[in-house]
């Protein structure tokens, strides 16, 4: 199963997370928020100007900016689990 | 003695309503000290007749060192020691709300768990069994409805039952994997043998702390026993390189993750089942889907925001009116009352002006925050926020940052004070401040009579033109001064936007009455005793040293003269006029004999470079304590007797006609006036916000400099190019 980045992912696509790569203040925010490995998310949807974006996990809505974004490496759902 | 009971979770998870739920009017705001984190606290009694101290502690999503609201929460449960720690959850996102128990577990504090918001799970058709929680995590758990109140009784009685127990903490312990454990082992031996700090936490969780990187902890740690600091911190590097080669990971990644697989596995145990995908849309997402539509979304936002200003300045406007007339007639009355001299003039023009000046700021600060307050409570908010962050993430700021900007006069006519307040919705340190230094550069209602009085008089053909064209120069100046001072004064990395999206809610009425009280009663009693004193401070710079003796004789003289020569039964009008002059004649050399004449004066030695006289410098003095005083203390310099702001022609004619005043002098003005420092009142909101009076005075030296600057450039400029004809 291919591993992209969560920038790349498309609205409405799920995934599930595979690393968080990164330490420090961003890191750990992160991680409070309840992005970690293994956890389920779906992509929401992008602000106007695509940036931030709006992912679901663990019931939850939580914004992040793209940038942001590029630490979380997400193994895409099989299509069929895709909807 | 009343127990205390802290109420603890994460924003959005219903504590502030539940704590107004418990405590309805017995409440108490105040601040943490050293910092701008509201403490509040409430009284609740018991059925029984106990009684509860009740703290509400800032909503944090985690017990590390990052945000201050989060060292405020640690600090008060480690160093307070509450009885009992009411940990209120959203059961409809439990998962990520446990979170934060899990660490307060590992405090090993007294702990209840609420699960609030019940009937929204329901919904979502998820179903939790409390019970079973309870007797996996070992502590109390108790279905509530903050907003209702149901099931609160219950956790009462349970938060009283576990105070009287009287329980020692008990911290719990999580594995996290055999390095990490390893390492903890180690340190915690090391604390104990050295008892470092140790009367104020347990072993365990200072080595956790350490590992964690947590820079509070490690100051403090620091300083206490720097020889045992340097070997905890030894063997952190030892195991942060040992993780990042072995797995490119982090020790504190590698706690978290243990968390939440703690977590994963006690919810896995039958205590959580979904009836439906979590995936499934919400009414919430649905409404989303309208509200921040790429296209939908920002017009629908302009249109709240303009409602926003609309409503709080439109609706202010009537109670604003009824405070100046209530103290227009106490300041006739007091006139009539009192004989002439300096006890009648300070307490009409410094104390009466300046309590006028504080309280007529309290409608608008009323209105806008219960308009905030709607869009804050229902959850908009984090909305406007999440789509203009792109905009203003360009500038160092936050999209939060926008409702400042608004409410202060980026819509002309908005005003600073509030706008300084409403940065408070901004919860990264570094974009704040930023937010709160350059609000001021807006066009707030106060410098409109005077940027119309200059426009009308010397730019009458393309007013209107030139009045957009100065809010558009007004966003254009704030925004990239907020860039200047990212990059310089308040240089660093920008805060992790990390935020919820909460689901939207409709407020409750109660909620939003407590929420606007408290925000204004807090303006009332601390910007208002600095703001007096300020206020009388000016009076007393604009009228001392009065006239010297000869001078004040050569008026006499001349009252006596007019009185003289006229007629008393054919000229008593136009006596009345002579007299009139010969007074305001006066008050003109007065006020330039004065503090404020004389600073003004002194300072044409520089203000020739922006091509400001002694008259316009008296009248910027002034307008630090209003900008809306610099009319009419122009007037008064001109010796034009009283200037009401609204009509000026008098003083419009005298300028047009006056051989200093053209064209390009009225547009350096102008933009001197539109960015200098911002007035008192404003200074003031930012040091209380800031928590420092260096930013206020910082506010009024950038300002003022850049005002200078930009004033200069616009005089100097113009004069080479021969417009100043």
């Amino acid at each position: 199963m291919p591993t992209i980045l969560l920038r790349e992912m498309q609205k409405d696509q799920s995934g599930t997370i595979t690393a968080v790569k990164v330490g420090g203040e961003l890191g750990r925010r992160i991680r409070d928020m309840g992005i970690v490995p293994g956890t389920r998310i779906t992509i929401m949807g992008r602000a106007p100007l695509y940036d931030p974006v709006a992912i679901r996990i663990m019931g939850g809505t939580l914004t992040l900016r793209n940038s942001e974004a590029d630490y979380i490496e997400v193994d895409v759902a099989t299509p069929e689990e895709n909807r | 003695m009343p127990i205390t009971i802290a109420l603890a979770g994460n924003p959005n998870a219903g504590k502030t309503t539940l704590f107004n739920t418990l405590t309805g009017a017995r409440q108490h705001v105040g601040n943490y000290p050293g910092v701008t984190v509201e403490k509040k606290a409430g009284a609740y009694i018991f059925p029984s007749g106990e009684e509860a101290t009740i703290v509400d502690l800032p909503g944090t999503y985690s017990l590390t060192a990052y945000s201050v609201e989060e060292v405020v929460a640690r600090d008060y449960l480690v160093q307070e020691k509450p009885d009992v720690v009411i940990n209120i959850t959203d059961a409809s996102n439990l998962e990520r709300n446990l979170y934060l128990s899990t660490q307060f577990l590992e405090l090993g504090v007294p702990m209840i768990i609420a699960l609030n918001m019940i009937d929204v799970a329901q919904d979502r058709g998820i179903t939790l069994d409390a019970q079973r929680l309870a007797d996996l995590l070992k502590v109390p758990v108790i279905p509530i409805l903050a907003r209702s109140g149901k099931g609160t009784p219950e956790l009462m009685a349970a938060a009283l039952d576990l105070a009287q127990k009287n329980t020692p903490w008990n911290p719990l312990h999580i594995s996290y994997g055999e390095d990490v454990d390893l390492a903890l082992q180690t340190m915690a031996q090391c604390i104990t043998t050295a008892g470092f700090m140790t009367d104020s936490y347990t072993p365990r969780w200072l080595a956790l702390k350490y590992l964690e990187g947590d820079s509070q902890i490690q100051e403090k740690g620091r300083k206490n026993n720097p020889a045992v600091n340097a070997q905890l911190q030894e063997i952190v590097a030892k195991v942060g390189e040992h993780l990042h080669q072995t797995m490119e990971t982090y020790p504190e990644a590698i706690i978290a993750d243990h968390r939440y697989g703690y977590l994963k596995s006690v919810l896995r145990q039958e205590v959580i089942s979904h009836k439906f995908d979590t995936d499934r849309l919400h009414a919430s997402d649905r409404i989303d889907k309208v509200l921040t539509n790429r296209f939908l979304g920002p017009l629908i936002m302009l249109g709240v925001l303009l409602g926003l200003y609309k409503f709080t300045f439109t609706y202010s406007e009537l109670p604003v009116a009824w405070i100046e007339t209530f103290f227009n007639w106490l300041g006739g009355n007091l006139s009539t009352l009192l004989p002439d001299g300096h006890l009648k003039s300070m307490l009409i023009s410094g104390v009466i002006d300046g309590m006028g000046g504080v309280l007529g700021f309290v409608p608008l600060i009323m209105f806008m925050f219960f308009g905030i307050a709607i869009l804050e409570d229902s959850g908009y908010l984090a909305r406007v926020a999440f789509m203009m962050d792109r905009v203003f993430r360009i500038f160092g700021l936050h999209g939060s940052s926008v409702m400042a900007y608004i409410v202060s006069g980026g819509i002309a006519g908005g005003c600073a004070v509030p706008g300084v307040m409403a940065a408070r919705t901004l919860r990264s340190p570094r974009e704040r401040l930023a937010t709160l230094l350059t609000v001021s550069f807006m066009n707030c209602g106060a410098k409109l009579p005077v940027l119309a009085l200059l426009t009308a008089t010397f730019f009458s053909n393309n007013q209107a033109q030139l009045m957009f064209l100065l809010t558009l120069l007004a966003w254009g100046v704030a925004l990239t001064a907020a860039k200047v001072l990212r990059l310089t004064v308040l240089r660093g990395e920008s805060t992790p936007f990390v935020m919820e999206l909460p689901p939207y809610r409709f407020p409750t009425f109660r909620g939003l009455l407590i929420h606007t009280w408290e925000r204004t009663w807090q303006y009332i009693k601390k910007a208002g005793t600095t703001i007096l004193a300020i206020s009388i401070l000016i009076w007393a710079m604009m009228t001392f040293p009065g006239l010297p003796q000869s001078e004040e004789e050569f008026f006499a003289q001349q009252r006596q003269e007019a009185i003289a020569s006229s007629d008393q039964a054919t000229e008593a009008l136009s006596l009345k006029e002579k007299l009139a002059a010969i007074d305001t004649a006066q008050a003109g050399s007065s006020l330039r004999h004065s503090l404020a004449g004389r600073v003004g004066t002194a300072m044409e030695s520089v203000s020739w470079l922006p091509g400001f006289d002694w008259r316009t410098n008296i009248a910027l003095v002034g307008g630090f304590a209003a900008k809306e005083v610099i009319v009419t203390t122009l007037g008064t310099a001109y010796s034009l007797g009283e200037t009401d702001p609204e009509a000026n022609g008098s003083l419009a004619e005298t300028l047009a006609q006056d051989p200093h005043w053209n064209p390009v002098v009225a547009l350096a003005l102008i933009v001197f006036v539109m960015f200098y420092a911002p007035c008192f009142v404003t200074v003031v909101c930012i040091s209380r916000e800031s928590g420092s009076w260096k930013w206020g005075l910082f506010s009024i030296c950038f300002n003022t400099g850049f005002a200078f600057l930009l004033a200069t450039l616009v005089y100097q400029g113009g004069r080479a190019l021969g417009f100043a004809g």
